[in-house]
């Protein structure tokens, strides 16, 4: 500490003196040496609010009593933090609070997890002398609206706690006091239940209450959890912390932990609630096989279903080619089980037919990251927004597909940053409480490319680039052949305003805006990538950061968000036709060599099939047997027809997930998978930090995934032995530079590992590209636009976009098996009001939308968030058809599929699609054929 | 779709993107040649042998280069 510098101070407390930074509360410095001052509102996740009066203290030489929370400390200042003075002041505080909250503890769910119960005991108050008939809220009716937890105004004592974290740490501010004094009460929203109110069910109220006022129903239900495992949340690429405490085998509560550094002790919906899947009846926990897709299923042992699925492929190779048969996995897996299945692809099935479902997300941003900076992944960590100055949001909506990233950000709004919003959408960042966006480029689906040029026609051309940084960093030639493209007249915002749909005077404002910040960050996701030229988007995203100079630094970079848990560590794992793990090009001779070594096989230098090729081929015909695990190709690829049409053309498919999902209504074999509490391994998220998962309960199938995957790979003639994952990242980190540092005893040691991790980053790597960029100088890539191929036309008018919301998650198959289902229990279709009266469409008519692809029925919704000419939906429950609309385009350098850009056209009708109707036939045949499976064993 | 249609189209869709480029030929050849399984590859090149219809010309020529190389 720097006594010169002004930056602490000395002080003494109970006669210690010590020295602590000048913004130390009194509370604060006396935690320093240990002294615990009785508390009920101040928590450290919080500022101080200096409500309850508990933590008053003496200060020599001042009147009164202050509230050490609140109160700052200064040089020289002696303490007194107990006396017998203070002790009947903090009695008297509590001994009203407990007027209106009897300590009957034995009878409460929270007994033994209570604050007040805690200070309570500590300052020796055992009943009230004011006696608990005076008024008080003991009728007070509970809200039990919320399908998760429970708000008991009758043990509340106005804390102000919860108030502050929906305020302070989500940013929803659904929560507020009503009345004063005695009479105040917490109400959400205008003193509506939980579920009418603003309320988005973070839990940071619940987490930060120090009573039972709120609290989990499964705690009311089940009472305290008796252990607790450390892991990382499976849903979004935020990659949250958690505590999942149990008792026995049922967890209880998953509990944000405030020492992840992804989430810093906050959650979603998603994570802190939406875990009941796990344990769900339709887990199926038996392997399966049948020889058709018209048969009964048949549970047998372990070794028969791996025996047959090996014996089928093997038969198909020896039929059609070693080229016939490949393997999909899923970005929900651990990075250990897509090292395995890549590995067992390459080395048993011997060929590169591998991929993963970062195919139909964020393979653009691979291609177009490494492209440009050399790496295939996002610079910052997620923190590093804390430093930003302008905000650019393109393609995402962080409030329901990253909900915890989004709270950080709204964070930094509220201190002042500037936002800067491309979406078509008015989606909640836009306009929510106390943010409003500068700028919302209303994009027209389609537009991007000539969007993100135009922004950078502007810099460019009004002198605003940043020489200094551009000529230090980035190679001279490529910047003077993309500065003459760039500079080009098309490329004017007056020239794109056709294209993009946004007033070329606004465009210039946002480009102005983001030149001239310190600090320029932008995040991007799905509304980016999935389009035909999603790569050249995220090319044109990483010119711009450094047209700009901002790379290489805090509250800057290029930052994509990632749909799901692990899509980072399943790319960065190999789990392409063309890389090997480390992105690595299957052609490099020296690089193969050194997997040949490990694995001792040989491996094919050419790319294999990415997985729409894979489709294709298998409709001609040479492609005939498919491994996925993990992953619902039916319900997530586009065009669902085709897909099926594929599926169904396969001899073998083997599907390895915990329910019976769409795809494997078409298997002939399915190998139970395991939920992440039942697994070990390890997660990356967005921000590139390898976390840890955690087993937390035995596997309820008797096998962790990746032994699956090791079994299956022995019955095809190539053993693998590891006893633990731990292993298997061993030799992730032999054969991966970026991982050469990564062990899990160094991931218990640090909590988690941002990569690149090795001998010269031993701690990881924050922020990426300081001082060099990976691939030496960055490279900035020509971006032309070529207009999709989906062009509305008097058939098809309207464009569909597809995107998500907070409580469902991707297909659906975890969340709408929880009461997230209650938040939102159907796709629906968004329509402006300008186009939906054109149609004579009300508000929830059934409405037939349909493309050159195919046609579904969904039920109308309303809405001004979309502009007219563009209506959107969801893809989260199976029935929707949401994908036999969308079509086979895809993006130019990956094949991600162009999701966000269907030309359609809407219409009121009375019943469901013919798609719909056999989709409902088919799934019911199916689900018989499981029910004798179940029924031949004797189980119903 | 069929898989030959499909193979055109995104071969035209390569050759569209890199149309920008001076060297689009050597990039577009490239492209396929790390990105591309070999089989779709031989099933253009024989296509492009039958005449290749609808497939643009820097695709054709960089499919030939592909097959000589
Ligand atoms: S509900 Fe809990 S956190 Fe909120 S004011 Fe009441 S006691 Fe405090
Ligand atoms: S659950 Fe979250 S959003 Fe809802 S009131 Fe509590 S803090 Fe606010
Ligand atoms: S933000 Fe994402 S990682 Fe965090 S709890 Fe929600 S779903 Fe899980
Ligand atoms: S803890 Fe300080 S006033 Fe409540």
């Amino acid at each position: 500490m720097n006594h010169a510098s002004g930056k602490v101070v000395t002080l003494t407390v109970d006669g210690q003196e010590l020295s602590v930074p000048r913004e130390s509360s009194v509370m604060q410095a006396a935690a320093r040496v240990g002294i615990k001052i009785p508390k009920l509102c101040a928590t450290d996740a919080l500022d101080a609010f200096g409500s309850c009066r508990v933590c008053l203290v003496e200060i020599e030489g001042r009147k009164g009593y202050p509230a050490s929370c609140t109160t700052q400390v200064e040089e020289g200042m002696v303490i007194h933090t107990g006396s017998e003075r203070l002790d009947h002041l903090r009695r008297n505080v509590l001994e009203l609070y407990i007027s209106d909250h009897p300590l009957e503890c034995i009878d409460c769910s929270a007994n033994g997890d209570c604050e007040l119960q805690d200070t309570a005991g500590a300052l020796g108050v055992e009943n009230c002398r004011y006696g608990t008939d005076g008024v008080n809220h003991q009728d007070a009716e509970k809200d039990t609206s919320n399908p998760y937890f429970t708000f008991d105004p009758s043990q509340c004592i106005v804390c102000y706690r919860c108030v502050r974290a929906c305020d302070d740490i989500q940013g929803s501010f659904a929560l507020s006091v009503d009345g004063r004094g005695f009479a105040s009460r917490i109400i959400a929203g205008q003193s509506d239940s939980f579920m009418d109110s603003d309320c988005v069910s973070c839990g940071a109220c619940v987490d930060h209450c120090p009573t039972e006022a709120l609290i989990e129903n499964t705690l009311i239900e089940h009472g305290l959890p008796e252990r607790s495992v450390v892991t990382t949340c499976a849903y979004c690429g935020v990659g949250c912390s958690f505590i999942a405490e149990l008792k026995g085998d049922r967890v209880l509560r998953m509990t944000p932990d405030r020492q992840g550094r992804a989430n810093e002790g906050h959650a979603c919906i998603k994570g802190r609630f939406a875990f009941a899947y796990a344990t769900h009846p339709d887990r199926i926990t038996r392997p399966m096989i049948r020889q058709s897709i018209d048969d009964p299923w048949r549970e047998v042992s372990w070794d028969e279903a791996v025996q047959y699925a090996a014996t089928r492929l093997r038969n198909i190779q020896q039929e059609h080619g070693r080229d016939s048969i490949g393997g999909i996995t899923s970005s929900r897996c651990t990075n250990e089980e897509t090292f395995l299945v890549q590995k067992m692809i390459r080395a048993a099935f011997g060929n590169n037919n591998v991929d993963n479902c970062a195919r139909v997300c964020h393979a653009p941003t691979g291609y177009g990251l490494k492209t440009t900076l050399g790496e295939s992944a996002g610079t910052q960590a997620f923190s590093s927004v804390a430093c930003a100055d302008v905000i650019l949001v393109m393609g995402a909506n962080p409030s329901d597909a990253h909900p915890v990233f989004a709270s950080r950000l709204k964070r930094r709004l509220r201190q002042g940053a500037k936002l800067i919003v491309v979406d078509p959408r008015r989606i909640e960042l836009v306009d929510s409480p106390h943010i409003r966006a500068d700028h919302h480029l209303a994009v027209r689906p389609g537009g991007n490319v000539a969007l993100i040029n135009a922004m950078a026609h502007v810099i460019v051309t009004e002198g605003l680039a940043s020489d200094d940084f551009i000529t230090a960093r980035c190679e001279p030639e490529a910047y003077r052949i993309w500065r003459e493209f760039i500079s080009k007249e098309q490329n004017s915002p007056e020239m794109t305003e056709r294209i993009t749909g946004v007033a070329a005077a606004q465009l210039r404002a946002a480009a102005h805006l983001f030149a001239s910040a310190p600090n320029a960050a932008i995040y991007y996701g799905l509304g980016v990538s999935e389009h035909s030229q999603g790569s050249t988007t995220v090319m044109g995203i990483a010119n711009l950061a450094m047209v700009t100079g901002n790379l290489g630094r805090e509250g800057v970079g290029v930052n994509p968000l990632r749909g799901q848990n692990n899509v980072q560590g399943s790319c960065d794992m190999g789990c392409f036709p063309h890389e090997l793990p480390g992105y690595r090009h299957v052609s490099d001779s020296q690089v193969r060599s050194e997997f040949e070594r490990e694995w001792n096989v040989q491996l094919q230098a050419d790319p294999g099939l990415r997985i729409p090729n894979m489709f294709d081929a298998a409709i001609s015909g040479h492609f005939k047997g498919l491994y996925v695990q993990g992953e619902d190709v039916a319900q997530s690829d586009p065009n669902t027809r085709h897909v099926e049409q594929a599926l169904k053309s396969l001899d073998c498919l083997i599907v390895q997930d915990i329910f019976l999902n769409e795809t494997a209504r078409y298997a002939h074999v399915f190998l139970p998978g395991s939920s992440f509490l039942e697994k070990n391994g390890t997660f990356t998220n967005a921000e590139r930090r390898i976390s840890r998962v955690r087993k937390a309960i035995e596997p309820l199938a008797g096998m962790e995934d990746w032994q699956v995957t090791m079994a299956l790979s022995k019955a095809l003639g190539y053993p693998m032995n590891y006893s633990h994952p731990a292993e298997i990242m061993d030799e992730i980190a032999r054969l991966m530079p970026t991982f050469r540092g990564v062990s899990y005893e160094k991931l218990e040691r640090l909590g988690s590992i941002q990569w690149p991790c090795n001998e010269d980053a031993p701690e990881g790597t924050p922020t990426m590209h300081v001082g060099e960029f990976v691939r030496g100088k960055g490279y900035f890539a020509i971006t032309g636009f070529v207009p999709t191929q989906e062009r509305t036309t008097r058939r098809f008018p309207l464009l569909l976009t597809t995107g998500r919301i907070l409580s469902q998650y991707n297909v659906g198959a975890q969340t709408r098996r929880t009461a997230n289902s209650e938040f939102y229990s159907e796709d629906v279709l968004e329509i402006h009001p300008f186009d939906a009266a054109e149609r004579g469409i009300s508000q929830d008519d059934c409405c037939d939308i349909s493309s050159r692809a195919g046609n579904t029925v969904l039920r109308a919704v309303i809405s001004e968030r979309m502009q007219p000419g563009v209506v959107y939906t969801t893809f989260h429950f199976p029935t929707s058809g949401a994908n036999v609309v969308t079509t086979d385009n895809s993006d130019w350098a990956t094949n991600c599929p162009e999701y966000k850009v269907t030309a359609v056209q809407v219409s009121q009708v009375g019943e469901s699609s013919q798609w719909q109707k056999e989709y409902r036939a088919f799934a019911r045949r199916q689900e018989d054929l499981l029910d004798q499976a179940h029924s031949d064993d004797g189980r119903d | 779709m069929q898989e030959i249609d499909q193979l055109v189209k995104m071969a035209n869709q390569l050759s569209d993107n890199f149309s920008f480029h001076e060297d689009a030929v050597d990039r577009l050849a490239d492209h396929l040649r790390r990105f591309w399984a070999p089989s779709m590859r031989r099933k253009l090149s024989t296509f492009v042998d039958a005449g290749g219809e609808g497939l643009q010309p820097d695709a054709i020529v960089a499919l030939r280069r592909l097959q000589v190389s």
